[in-house]
C-alpha cells in the first residue's frame, strides 16, 4: 500500500474562486479521502436579518451570492407572501419568471465556461462568457444592474419590463439557441470533453437521496426533481417545458443536464414574452402579521430555502436559509474519492459552488494617486447604461 | 392522500396538527420520537430532508424539520420543542447525510447538542471560537 499524503487545496488558492479548505488524503494519484472545511466566507446574514426591516432584507439576500442574486430574493418574497396569504398580480408572476430564468442562462453559461476552463479547454470558456454578455446586457436594459438587479419585493416586482424590451429580449434569446445547440453537440460528440468527463466523479443516485441534493447535481444523478415543477410557484405550470434528467450522475451528465436546461430556459423566456398580460405589477403589503412562511425556489444550482417567522413587528424574529450549495457541495464526501488528484479539481466544480464574485475596481497611478474614484465608477456605470439602451434601442428599428 | 397516511401512522407521535394551506403543514412532536417520525417520512415516504431551523424562543429551544415530498411539492414541518436548560436530541446522521451539516450548524450557533452525531464540530464559525458563545442565542449581548 502506498504511502498516505495530504494534498490542500485552499483555503486561498488559485482553482477556488471563493474561500474553501479541501484537504484531499492521497495515495500516489489517487484520492482515497476528502475533508471539507467550510466557513471561511460566513457573513451572518441571518442574523442581519434578524435586525433589519421586511423590505430591506429583499436587498440584503439578494447579496448572499453574486450569481444567484434574484433566487434568495424570489424564495424570500414567497416566504412572505406564504405567511400573508395572498396572491401577486399576474404580471408580477411573469416579470419574475423571465428575469429568474435569464438568470440560470447567464449562471449555467457562467459555469460551463469554468468547467471548460477546468479541464484546460480554454475556448469553451472564452465561448461561453461571449455567450453571456448579452444576457447580462438584458439585464442592464432591464433592471440597470449586470448583478443584484433588486426587481422582486413581497406582493409582487419593484420595476416594470418596458415593451420596447421585449424585441430586444427576443432577439437575444434567439440568438443563443445556435450557440447553446453548439454547446450540446460539442459535449456529445468531443473527444476530449469526453474523457476527461464520462465516468468521472459519479454520484450514486442513492448517495443523491441520502446528502439531499438538490438542482442539476441531483438531476444528472436520475432524481427527478425540480422545485419550478413541484412546487409550483410563479405560473411554471400553465408552460410547456420539461425537467431535464440523466442516470450517469457523472460530470458529463452534469454538464448535458445545464446545457439541455439552457434551452429549456430559452424556450420558457420565449413563452412568458407570449403570455405576459398588462396589469399591475404588486399587491400592497403594509405589515407583516404574526405567523411563519417558508418560500422555495429552484435556483440555478437547485432549490433555495427560505423560512420566515414575524411576531407582528418590523423585522424577523428568525429568517433560516438554506442555499443549494449547502447540500450540494457535501456530496464531495462521496464523488472525490476513487478519483485521481487531477479530476479531483474539476469534481469540486461540477456541482457549481456559488461563487461570491462581485469586486470592486481601482486604478492607480506609480506614485500611488488615485485614477478613478467611487464617483468616476459610478458616472461610468451610468455611461454605459445609457449606451447599452442607446445600442439595443436603435437596434429595435 | 398523505396527509391521512402520515396522520393515521404517526397518530400515537403527532401533538399538534395544523394544515397552514394545502403545501405546508406543520406539526409537533416529542423529541423522543424525532427518529421513529424521520425514519417513516424518509424511508417510507420518500421525503426529503430540505434543512433543520433551530430557533431560540427565550422559554425553549426549537426545531423545525421541514420534509420537503416532491413527488406534490408539500412540505411538512416536524417541530420539536428543547428545554432551555439542557437542549439535545436525537442526531439524524444515521437516518440520511443531509441531516449532517445542518446538525453542526445548529450546534454551534444555538448550542443544542445532537446525541449520535459522528463529527460534532464547528461548521462555519472558526475552531477557536468560544465553546459556551451561541451567536443565535437571544440572551447573547447583541443577541
Amino acid at each position: 500500500m502506498a504511502e498516505r499524503k495530504i494534498v490542500p487545496i485552499g483555503p486561498y488558492h488559485p482553482l477556488q474562486e471563493e474561500p474553501e479548505f479541501f484537504k484531499l488524503i492521497v495515495e500516489g494519484e489517487h484520492v482515497v479521502e476528502l475533508e471539507i472545511d467550510i466557513g471561511y466566507n460566513h457573513r451572518g446574514i441571518e442574523k442581519l436579518a434578524e435586525e433589519k426591516h421586511w423590505d430591506q432584507i429583499t436587498f440584503l439576500v439578494e447579496r448572499i451570492c453574486g450569481i444567484c442574486s434574484n433566487s434568495h430574493p424570489f424564495a424570500y418574497c414567497l416566504a412572505g407572501e406564504d405567511l400573508l396569504g395572498i396572491e401577486v398580480p399576474e404580471r408580477a408572476n411573469y416579470i419574475r419568471m423571465i428575469i429568474d430564468e435569464l438568470q440560470r442562462l447567464h449562471s449555467h453559461l457562467l459555469w460551463l465556461g469554468l468547467a471548460g476552463h477546468f479541464i484546460g479547454y480554454n475556448t469553451i470558456w472564452m465561448w461561453a462568457w461571449k455567450a453571456r454578455e448579452p444576457v447580462l446586457d438584458l439585464f442592464e436594459l432591464i433592471s440597470g444592474n449586470r448583478q443584484n438587479y433588486a426587481m422582486l419585493k413581497i406582493g409582487g416586482v419593484r420595476r416594470d419590463i418596458k415593451e420596447e424590451a421585449y424585441p430586444v429580449i427576443r432577439k437575444t434569446i434567439k440568438n443563443l439557441y445556435p450557440t447553446l445547440k453548439m454547446f450540446q453537440k460539442a459535449i456529445q460528440d468531443d473527444p476530449v470533453i469526453q474523457t476527461r468527463t464520462r465516468g468521472v466523479g459519479i454520484l450514486k443516485k442513492e448517495d443523491g437521496i441520502s446528502f439531499g441534493a438538490v438542482g442539476p447535481t441531483a438531476r444528472a444523478s436520475g432524481i427527478d426533481i425540480d422545485v419550478r415543477r413541484d412546487d409550483r410557484y410563479a405560473r411554471y405550470d400553465t408552460l410547456s417545458w420539461s425537467v431535464i434528467t440523466r442516470n450517469e450522475g457523472d460530470i458529463h451528465a452534469k454538464l448535458l443536464v445545464r446545457v439541455l436546461e439552457m434551452i429549456e430556459s430559452c424556450s420558457i423566456i420565449e413563452q412568458c414574452l407570449d403570455r405576459i398580460p398588462k396589469g399591475e405589477i404588486e399587491t400592497e403589503v403594509r405589515d407583516i402579521p404574526q405567523g411563519e412562511g417558508i418560500g422555495r425556489v429552484e435556483a440555478p444550482r437547485g432549490e433555495c430555502f427560505h423560512y420566515i417567522r414575524s411576531d407582528g413587528t418590523n423585522r424577523p424574529v428568525r429568517h433560516k436559509i438554506r442555499a443549494p450549495s449547502f447540500v450540494n457541495v457535501a456530496t464531495n464526501l462521496v464523488t472525490v474519492p476513487g478519483y485521481t488528484i487531477s479530476d479531483a479539481a474539476l469534481t469540486l466544480a461540477a456541482v457549481d459552488p456559488c461563487y461570491c464574485c462581485t469586486e470592486r475596481s481601482a486604478a492607480f497611478t506609480l506614485t500611488g494617486e488615485k485614477i478613478l474614484k467611487g464617483e468616476d465608477l459610478i458616472r461610468l456605470s451610468i455611461e454605459k447604461t445609457e449606451k447599452i439602451k442607446k445600442i439595443y434601442g436603435n437596434d429595435k428599428k | 392522500m398523505i396527509k391521512d397516511e402520515i396522520k393515521n401512522n404517526l397518530e400515537n407521535q403527532i401533538r399538534d396538527w395544523i394544515v397552514k394551506n394545502p403545501k405546508r403543514i406543520y406539526f409537533t412532536i416529542d423529541k423522543k420520537d424525532i427518529k421513529t417520525v424521520a425514519k417513516f417520512l424518509h424511508r417510507d415516504k420518500k421525503m426529503r430532508l430540505s434543512t433543520i431551523t433551530g430557533a431560540d424562543n427565550e422559554i425553549n429551544f426549537e426545531l423545525l424539520y421541514h420534509f420537503g415530498l416532491d413527488a406534490t411539492g408539500e412540505i411538512f414541518s416536524v417541530r420539536v420543542f428543547l428545554e432551555k436548560d439542557k437542549p439535545e436530541i436525537d442526531s439524524l446522521v444515521e437516518i440520511f447525510r443531509a441531516s449532517d451539516w445542518v446538525e453542526r450548524e445548529i450546534h454551534e450557533m444555538l448550542g443544542i447538542n445532537f446525541v449520535g452525531h459522528h463529527q460534532l464540530k464547528h461548521l462555519l464559525l472558526d475552531d477557536d471560537w468560544p465553546k459556551d458563545d451561541f451567536p443565535l442565542r437571544k440572551s447573547r449581548k447583541n443577541g
